[in-house]
């Protein structure tokens, strides 16, 4: 199976490494990227052993996937915001922009900030709804 | 079909299959894949929307380096083969013609060479080098010239078939069909109200975000492979074969993921091209369109020009309509104008009908399928004028359709009886609900429109192969466009009793699968699912025959219940065994569970749909937004209600698009001038609302959904413009221009007490 | 006897008759019928779709007819 690569920010400075799609964060940091103070304990959570903090939250890295898709990526297959998902890839970048400039966007604010992204396939409806969803549930992890 | 009534899978939402590669952006698309040794293609194209080629000298261009091939449509062989697509008899000399010219030149951008280099630049500046001398003639881009006694002529050897005893003489009408009822003149007399209008629309294209793109290799033995981005990939198959005097045998098509098709990737316009360069470069080759080629050289939908007369009694009652449809077919004979003649009156018992419908060539790009090929414009035309007679009789809309439309056992205008039809429960849905009564704001409109539209059925096979580890592979042809992948998981998931996560679904290339039809005409999750289905019992019969063995009973005697084989009762030492219990032991049992099935549907019921529009028009500027926006449509049983809600309000957002915004812009020389998306506007994501669905509806067995939604909003948003500005326009798109200038001249209309 | 509909743009090719009744157990058999009773049909039926009892067939093939078919020629229609 091709392993994934996956770019992302560790202790504040860009890292990236490669992964398997069912690989756990743990491993990852562990073997992927040499980092051995995260130790393993348990497997299973219950130890604490390799507490780390993703996006602002305290989660056990063995009960993590490396690969975890972003919250915006995961809210768009469950909301099905795309059909053919030719401009997927586009529209989530650009929400991702979004997002991180305006964590709190109204609708009207998220359909102006889209309208440079072209989608012939859903009529926007759940594109839209996706990214406001996404953005909640950020608000709602982040406390 | 056996399906069961209490569905465990069927009608939830799942995640997709394909999502994460999607979301990723890591699926490939026709231009994402890369073969070594590629070469790349370049299409030298007409700058004369109708002119004769003198001459081709393609000496400099072959001179260039790093140019391996160079082709013209004389290494294209003549061919009278007509392609049996199922859906319409395709006619492959005028696809081999508009793909490659010949003689003649008869669209801007009509391809008359195509260049195979070692990178895309060096093709296309060696394409440049080609001399073609043409000797221009009178292009000819509109309707009425193309129709004048003294019109340019495209094709000097077209009849018009289906013409009345009589007319010869060149012509630019390729066809003309009528249908009619009882006695027109006789209704009109009797009518107490006649609205009587002329409707015209543009030529539109169904702006799939991905071009088209392929890469083809062809050995000097006659076999090619084909990767393409594609509706159909055995038409892609069938059609290049017959184009370019291959084998079909010889030649595999496989179908990348699809950036949207809509109607418009189920012809070949690149294949065939890259094929014959690969054959003379000896080398792979890949061609992807730029958007600017798409717009100029594939297949929009036709410009109209529809004439209706329509005649009400003062209790309502519809008693005579009158059409005449004239649809531009392009540079090639092919216009969905006889589908529009099927559908226009289609929701109406009307007693008393004459329709005439004309197939018009103009120097214009051939068109193909869009969305319910014919019936939007259509729908455009009548949805207007019913609307104006509701507005002389001074009744509701919704109350003025409903005492006028067909139900199961009336006659369709095309001639059978309807069998179930949903049209009353959706028009009274709609009258129920909440947005028909909504109040509206300053400078707002509101507008009601039904639709038509046919459901094919045609060829579909489908293959179900169980693993040892009692999960299933399912395998079909049809390209997944919106979700049918998943929808195909979720029935073997019922049959089976599988979990959805555990069942593959995959496309097939056409060795892998049996043949089937285009992914189109709102088939795949009815036909091919059919297919799907009987696969997947296939199957289950094959894992109770091996349960019988494995207990060694009678086949027949081996039940099947809730996902579990069942022995018959009294029989020793037997419990029931589910899928992975079964699947584990195939080798023991007799070998791999393959089910398979393979079949020809006939068309599924029609379908109808229903929307309410809130149009907000700017007095100022005449720009217009839609506000509020409402779907009704019959759709059957929803397999995956998420993809059918998306097809709905993706049909819509074209519908909007259509209205108000999106046309082909010509000039005099017949040169399209707006051929890109910054000047072809298409609606974003700020233009649109939230786009409400409602399925309320009994479900009238298994039908498709995918088309019907974009055959109501052309009316629906004309009829909200109505109703917000007094202005009657029977011109789209509604652009703020085209308002503006009938706002400030329109007389101030009285407002309905 | 099945009864076949035709569409009233073919019935110049018929002297104005539109509803024909025929013997015939499948399609090609009514089809090879109409053509022999009025042999200017032509090449008009080619590219027609049936409808048999309703049921429309872009390609009817083989089908059968019962005794008391109601069948309508109809255009063929493409989907996209």
């Amino acid at each position: 199976m091709a392993r994934l690569h996956i770019e992302t920010t560790i202790n504040g400075e860009p890292a990236e490494f490669l992964c398997d799609p069912h690989e756990t964060l743990l491993s990852a940091l562990r073997n992927g990227l040499g980092l051995t103070g995260t130790k393993e304990g348990c497997s299973t959570g219950d130890c604490g052993a390799c507490s780390v903090i993703v996006d602002g939250r305290l989660v056990p890295a063995c009960l993590v996937l490396a690969p975890e898709a972003h919250p915006l990526q995961q809210k768009f297959l469950e909301h099905a915001a795309l059909q053919c998902g030719v401009c997927t890839p586009g529209f989530i970048v650009a929400a991702a922009a979004l997002l991180d400039a305006k964590p709190n966007p109204t609708e009207e604010e998220t359909r102006f900030w889209l309208a440079g992204n072209l989608c012939r396939c859903t009529g926007y409806d759940k594109i839209i709804r996706a990214v406001l969803d996404t953005a909640a549930h950020i608000r709602e992890s982040a406390v | 079909m056996s399906i069961p009534r209490e569905f465990k899978y069927v009608g939830t939402r799942p995640i997709r299959h394909d999502g994460v590669d999607k979301v990723t952006g890591r699926a490939s698309y026709g231009a994402d894949a890369a073969w070594p040794g590629m070469l790349h293609g370049a299409v030298l194209r007409s700058p004369h929307a109708h002119a004769r080629i003198v001459s081709i000298d393609t000496s400099a261009a072959e001179r260039t380096p790093g140019v391996r091939a160079v082709v013209t449509g004389s290494d294209f062989p003549e061919t009278t083969a007509a392609l049996a697509l199922g859906e319409a008899a395709i006619d492959l000399r005028d696809i081999s013609e508009s793909m490659i010219a010949r003689t003649k030149v008869l669209y801007h951008g009509h391809a008359v060479a195509a260049v195979a280099a070692t990178t895309f630049d060096i093709a296309k500046e060696a394409a440049e080098k080609i001399k073609v001398v043409y000797e221009p003639l009178e292009p000819v881009t509109d309707i009425d010239r193309a129709i004048a006694p003294d019109a340019p002529i495209l094709h000097p050897t077209l009849k018009t078939k289906g013409a009345p005893e009589g007319a010869t003489g060149p012509t630019n009408v390729a066809s003309r069909l009528e249908l009619k009822r009882g006695d027109v003149d006789a209704g009109f007399a009797e009518a107490d109200v006649i609205v009587e209008r002329e409707f015209r629309t543009a030529m539109v294209h169904q702006g799939y975000i991905e071009p088209h793109a392929c890469i083809a290799r062809c050995g000097e033995d006659g076999r090619a492979v084909v990767w393409c981005t594609t509706q159909g990939p055995f038409v892609v198959r069938d059609a290049s074969a017959a184009i370019v005097g291959l084998d079909p045998a010889h030649v595999k098509v496989i179908p990348s993921e699809i950036g949207g098709g809509f109607g418009g990737k189920i012809v070949v316009y690149l294949e065939p091209l890259a094929i014959v360069l690969s054959r003379k470069a000896q080398r792979p080759v890949k061609m992807v369109m730029s958007r600017d080629e798409v717009f100029r050289a594939t297949g929009p939908t036709s410009g109209s020009k529809i004439r209706v007369k329509l005649g009400a009694r003062r209790d309502g009652r519809l008693v005579a309509a009158r059409a005449s449809l004239w649809y531009e077919a392009g540079a090639y004979r092919g216009s969905p104008v006889g589908a529009g003649a099927m559908c226009a009156i289609a929701a109406y018992k009307i007693p008393n009908f004459f329709i005439e419908a004309y197939d018009v060539v103009v120097n214009k790009p051939k068109v193909a399928a869009y969305r319910a090929p014919g019936s939007p414009m259509a729908a455009f035309a009548v949805e207007s004028a019913v609307d104006d007679i509701a507005r002389e009789l001074k009744v509701d809309p919704i109350d003025l359709r409903l005492k006028n439309a067909n139900r199961e056992g009336d006659q369709a205008p095309y001639g059978p009886k309807y069998g179930p039809i949903g049209l009353e429960p959706l028009l009274e849905t709609a009258r129920r609900h909440p947005h028909w009564t909504a109040p509206l704001g300053p400078n707002q409109g509101r507008g009601f429109a039904v639709g038509f539209w046919f459901n094919a059925g045609m060829n579909s096979s489908a293959t179900v192969t169980l693993n040892a580890d009692g999960s299933a592979a399912v395998v079909t042809g049809n390209p997944d466009i919106g979700g049918t992948r998943v929808a195909q998981a979720l029935m073997v998931a019922e049959e089976l009793a599988i979990p959805v996560e555990r069942v593959r679904p995959s496309v097939g290339d056409t060795d892998g699968s049996g043949f089937t039809d285009v992914t189109g005409g709102s088939r795949v999750c009815y036909a091919t699912g059919m297919a799907v289905i009987r696969a997947a019992e296939d199957a289950r019969d094959q894992l109770k025959a091996r349960a019988a063995k494995m207990w060694n009973v009678a086949p027949d005697a081996v039940t099947w219940q809730d996902g579990r084989a069942i022995p018959p009762p009294g029989t020793e030492k037997a419990e029931p065994l589910t899928v992975a219990e079964i699947a584990a032991k195939m080798t023991h049992t007799g070998g791999p569970i393959v089910g398979r099935a393979s079949l020809y549907a006939p068309m599924a019921g029609p379908a109808f749909g229903a929307h309410i529009c809130d149009l907000e028009v700017d007095p100022e500027t005449g720009q217009s937004r839609v506000v509020r926006y409402t779907a009704f449509q019959d759709v059957g049983k929803a397999v995956h209600p998420s993809f059918v809600e998306g097809q709905m309000q993706g049909g819509v957002a074209q519908g909007v698009g259509w209205a108000l915004n999106e046309e082909y812009i010509y000039n005099s020389d017949g040169v399209m001038e707006n051929a890109g998306f910054l000047d072809y506007r298409m609606p974003v994501a700020s233009d649109l609302p939230m786009i409400e669905v409602a399925n309320p509806l009994h479900p009238y067995g298994v039908r498709g959904v995918g088309e019907v939604p974009i055959v109501p909003p052309l009316a629906a948003v004309a009829n909200a413009m109505r109703d917000a500005t007094g202005v009657r326009f029977t011109e789209l798109p509604l652009s703020p221009p085209r308002v503006l200038a009938a706002i400030e001249s329109a007389a101030p209309v009285p407002v309905d007490a | 006897m099945a009864t076949v509909h035709l569409p009233s743009g073919l019935t110049a090719f018929t002297g104005g008759v539109d509803t024909i009744d025929i013997d015939a157990a499948r399609v090609p058999d009514l089809i090879a019928e109409l053509r022999h009773r009025f042999p200017q049909l032509g090449d008009h039926l080619d590219g027609m779709a049936v409808a048999i009892d309703g049921e429309i067939y872009q390609d009817p093939g083989y089908q059968p007819l019962r005794a008391d078919s109601d069948v309508h020629l109809v255009p063929r229609i493409a989907g996209g």
